[in-house]
């Protein structure tokens, strides 16, 4: 657990956005491909996801439809829209920038007297 | 968006939640399921596998609840919720209910009666068309609004600002229909009048410029619509018929509509008639004068375009043009324009600072009220604390309670609104069919209006929400958390010192108004009993006016004379006398009384002032004024004896110089009449106020001073009712075409009495709220007392307290706040008499009924407030509430 990092603030929609550009999937499916990408160090409340995923369909980022998993379940599937396409790839180059800045400036030493 | 289709898009929008809800919960139990799945997978059961997936995923209900939040909520659904609950709990306790609802009713009552009045007469524009560009003018030098006719005339053809210029006067007269003739109060108007205020005919025709052809040409008269119905009982075929108006035939033209009542706001006419006859009705109004202001009030609508200071310029520029022509008459004086309705600056100024002054106080009542009621509504608050952490442990939102919370506070403060508003329209509606001075026709036309419902609904919404809001600084500390890492109360001690401080404030002045106001209807009922001079007990006035009846000067004395006669003749009376206007009357006349020797009879030069009375022989007998000494105006003092008078004792020391030696004094008139002193009567009360200094008086002799208009006092053992047929057809077989209004001498009083009597209403109305701010202040307190120490209390119980120690420890400071309040009210209260004692008469403190009536009404209130957290506190059961905390 403790290897774990807690989402910053507004990640949440990025990752749901980057784990359902690479295909369909439901819910749970979400879940665990964000797990599988991050290697497990993300700790993602489960429940937390749901309202996070309503959000993104109101705002028109995702379509929602209802299917069948490979557990042979009854499922709400999420895809990317091309709004949520174009929003996925403003957000990727804008953290991308952040995450630069931030490696940046913690890289710079401190001038030792 | 009609009415209906919003319902049916909020009904969509309830519908379409549940819809989504049921989404929602599929979507979730599809999740568990593939967890579940998972996890068995790894090998674990199926049914131990569901519960762990079910605990893995948390509180299904907060994450709905969040979707929806996110989802911008649905406002309506969750207000409906919100009011369900409210009005669940409020029933729950309808103790608490019951005082928070009154308390505002009367809070909010009170604002929109005096916002109602204050919006009759000054927010609310006449009751004619385009109102608001009607304007009424006013000499700027002396803010006089009174003209002469000729002014009028060329005031009206020389200006350029006006459509056209109005002018009316206020006459009374008597109206002979062929029954019973009438004292009746019209308005005499110009011939332009109806056109230039824009108002149609309800029926006939109205009075038109064309009608004016010169002095006394246009024998019409147009009814009031109220007067067409109470007199003529709504008979379409008046119009054509011809009346007598003081004993002069005039046609009726038509009747105006139901909702015209004239140009002056608390005066609406019988009828109108032409200005150009009014000199034929009154005698007084000299058309030709320029130099005799009596035209009452000129007014007319802006042209189109046309600013109020421009109209003024031009007005002012033909005041100048008046001044060079007819210096005599008209100084250089300039022009400005008012708000007609209220005469100018004449009532206005007077009234409007009374009614802000009410305003304001209804607005700090109202505030006071709030600051109780959230004091009452923070120990609500700590009472649920337990129920707050609950909801907020099941995931409710802080937003969703204290939401809740403001619905609970808006519900009550709308409840009291609505009970308010009601209240104050019903006394507005009474206000407006009130008149304390029944021989004119007057009325406050106060009935609400839009204007009126909105302000009492903004102020229900606003002081719901400002004692809503007290208890949320408490709910946001509910957080188990915070009130773990906070050290709580040093703050909190601080600010309820404050409220200490208000709350005393608050019974010190209530008990300020109590006192007041026992002192006050104490005084009234002593001034009943008090001695006038006169005995008004079984006397009836009859109030006549000769010129109505069309008499000539010479020709009146032998019909007064006759009058009295006739009066004598009733069954039953005792005395008959006639006085041209009685003591305590609204008017009365001042007269200058110079000395015996003085030849300057300038106003400077006088000894001093006395108030003038002219009776008959039988007056003072009829009044029953004792005579001291010498004897009274007899028959024989007329036109050919020389002049006399009977003086009171006041007159004689101040004036004379000693009661004893003023028999056979002579003094002067400003007129230069030489008058004897021939008797001396009893000292009495003469102005319209009861609390008078001693005031010196003459009683002349109306034979050498004759009036046309004068009042019979008629002292009789019979009825009044009874008596008062018997003088009107006696009245009726001398001349059945003179005009006469009969009352009893208690109900003339009544006028007397006024100002005293509304000192003692709105004092007793004061203090009834004051009382009500008290209430909910102390009970306030007492209740938030009571709950933050119930677990101490419990305590103290379980280990043997006292019913007494108990009651002590709970109430003890509240207690000590209203007495220490009321002691400092009665004190000062007893101190603000003095001020009162100069409208009351006789209102004085020194009376031990008032004391104890004060501190009886103190008690009272003490107990009512601390009577449900008293026994709150007493019904504390150890067991259950040590089990509970």
């Amino acid at each position: 657990m403790t290897d774990q990092a807690q989402l910053l603030p507004g990640t949440l929609d990025l990752l749901i956005l980057r784990t359902v550009s690479l295909g369909p999937l439901h819910g749970y499916g979400i879940l665990l491909r964000i797990g599988q990408i991050s290697g497990n160090a993300l700790l993602i409340e489960q429940g937390a996801l749901y309202p996070g995923l309503f959000r993104l369909v109101r705002q028109g980022l995702l379509k929602a439809s209802w299917g069948t998993s490979e557990n042979n379940r009854r499922a709400k599937f999420y895809e990317l829209t091309a709004a949520g396409r174009k929003r996925l790839r403003e957000e990727t180059a804008s953290w991308n920038r952040l995450a630069t800045a931030i490696a940046c400036a913690l890289a710079e030493q401190p001038e030792e007297a | 968006m009609t009415l209906a289709a919003w319902l049916r898009l909020r009904t969509a929008a309830i519908f379409s939640r549940s819809s989504l809800n049921a989404e929602m919960d599929e979507e979730l139990r599809s999740h568990i399921a593939h967890r579940a799945d998972d996890l068995v997978g790894s090998g674990m059961e199926r049914a131990q596998a569901e519960r762990r997936a079910r605990i893995e995923l948390g509180s299904c209900e907060k994450y709905k609840e969040e979707i929806h939040q996110a989802g911008g909520g649905n406002f309506i659904f969750t207000a409906f919720q919100d009011l369900r609950y409210s009005l669940r709990v409020l029933l729950k306790s309808p103790g608490f209910t019951v005082v928070a609802v009154l308390t505002l009713a009367l809070g909010i009552g009170a604002n929109a009666f005096v916002f109602a009045v204050l919006n009759a007469f000054f927010l609310r524009p006449l009751n004619v068309p385009e109102g608001q560009s009607l304007y009424a003018i006013q000499r700027g030098n002396d803010n006089y609004i009174i003209q002469s006719y000729p002014d009028y005339l060329d005031l009206r053809d020389r200006n350029r600002s006006f459509d056209a210029l109005a002018a009316y006067s206020i006459l009374q007269g008597g109206l002979d229909t062929g029954k019973d003739p009438s004292h009746v109060w019209f308005y005499g108007v110009s011939g332009n009048y109806f056109d230039a205020l824009g108002i149609h005919p309800y029926l006939g025709r109205l009075i038109q410029p064309s009608d004016e052809r010169g002095t006394n040409s246009a024998p019409y008269i147009v009814l009031s619509y109220a007067f067409w119905h109470s007199q003529f009982q709504d008979d379409r075929s008046v119009v054509g018929r011809v009346v007598r108006l003081n004993k002069h035939p005039y046609t009726i033209l038509g009747v105006t509509p139901p909702r015209f009542r004239g140009t002056l706001l608390f005066f609406s006419p019988d009828f109108f008639a032409p200005l150009v006859n009014q000199q034929q009705l009154v005698g007084w109004a000299d058309p030709n004068d320029r130099g005799n202001r009596w035209v009452f009030e000129v007014l007319g609508h802006l042209k189109a375009g046309v600013t109020p200071a421009q109209a003024a310029a031009d007005l002012s520029s033909v005041g100048s043009y008046l001044h060079q022509h007819y210096p005599k008459d008209d100084d250089q004086s300039t022009f400005s324009l008012v708000r007609p309705g209220l005469h100018g600056d004449f009532f206005a100024p007077a009234i409007r600072a009374f009614l802000a002054g009410l305003m304001l106080l209804a607005g700090l009542i109202l505030l006071a009220a709030c600051a109780n009621l959230g004091t009452l509504f923070a120990a609500r608050a700590a009472d649920r604390g337990r129920e707050v952490a609950l909801r907020l442990a099941l995931g409710s939102s802080r937003t969703r309670i204290l939401r809740q919370l403001l619905t609970e506070a808006i519900l009550i403060s709308i409840a009291g609104g609505v009970i308010g508003l009601a209240g104050s329209v019903s006394l507005l509606h009474r206000l407006s069919n009130w008149n304390p001075f029944p021989q004119f026709p007057m009325s406050i036309p106060a009935s609400p209006d839009a204007r009126v419902y909105l302000v009492a609904l903004a102020l229900a919404l606003v002081s719901g929400f400002l004692f809503g809001i007290v208890p949320i600084r408490q709910v946001l500390r509910s957080n188990p958390y915070e009130v773990v890492k906070a050290g709580s109360s040093a703050k909190l001690g601080r600010r309820i010192s404050v409220r200490d401080v208000l709350l005393v404030v608050q019974i010190a002045i209530c008990a300020i108004l109590v006192t007041s106001s026992l002192v006050a209807v104490r005084g009234l009922m002593r001034s009943m009993h008090t001695s006038f001079g006169f005995d008004p007990q079984n006397v009836i006035l009859v109030d006549t006016d000769l010129k109505m009846a069309g008499y000539s000067e010479d020709k009146m004395p032998a019909m007064q004379r006759r009058m009295i006669d006739a009066m004598l003749a009733i069954p039953g009376v005792t005395a008959a006398g006639l006085v041209d206007t009685p003591p305590l009357h609204m008017g009365w006349g001042v007269a200058d009384v110079f000395a015996e020797t003085a030849t300057d009879l300038r106003p400077a030069n006088a000894v001093a002032q006395a108030i003038k009375y002219k009776v008959s022989s039988e007056y003072m007998r009829a009044a029953r004024t004792s005579l001291l000494m010498g004897r009274n105006i007899s028959l024989h003092d007329d036109m050919h004896a020389p002049h006399v008078a009977v003086v009171n004792r006041e007159f004689a020391r101040r004036i004379l110089g000693s009661e004893a030696g003023a028999l056979g004094r002579h003094y002067k008139l400003p007129d230069g009449t030489l008058i004897e002193v021939v008797g001396i009567v009893e000292d009495g009360k003469y102005t319209a106020n009861l609390a008078e200094a001693p005031q010196a008086a003459m009683f002349l002799s109306i034979l050498q001073n004759p009036v046309s208009e004068s009042c019979l006092v008629v002292r009789s053992s019979r009825d009044p009712g009874q008596l008062a047929a018997a003088i009107r057809s006696s009245l009726r077989g001398l001349d059945s075409g003179l005009p006469a209004f009969l009352q009893t001498w208690n109900e003339e009083m009544n006028g007397a009495l006024f100002g005293s009597r509304m000192a003692t209403l709105s004092l007793g109305v004061l203090g009834l709220l004051g009382a009500m701010l008290s209430i909910t202040g102390i009970f306030g307190m007492a209740a938030y007392s009571v709950s933050k120490r119930l677990r101490e209390l419990g305590i103290r119980m379980a280990l043997g307290a006292q019913r007494k120690e108990v009651l002590r420890a709970a109430l003890a400071r509240p207690v000590i706040l209203l007495v220490s309040g009321s002691i400092a009210g009665l004190f000062l209260g007893l101190l603000a008499t003095r001020v009162l004692a100069y409208i009351v008469y006789q209102a004085s403190p020194r009376d031990p009924l008032v004391l104890a009536g004060a501190v009886g009404a103190m008690v009272l209130l003490g107990l009512l407030a601390t009577w449900i957290p008293a026994q709150r506190a007493l019904s504390v059961n150890p067991m259950i509430l040590l089990r509970e905390e």
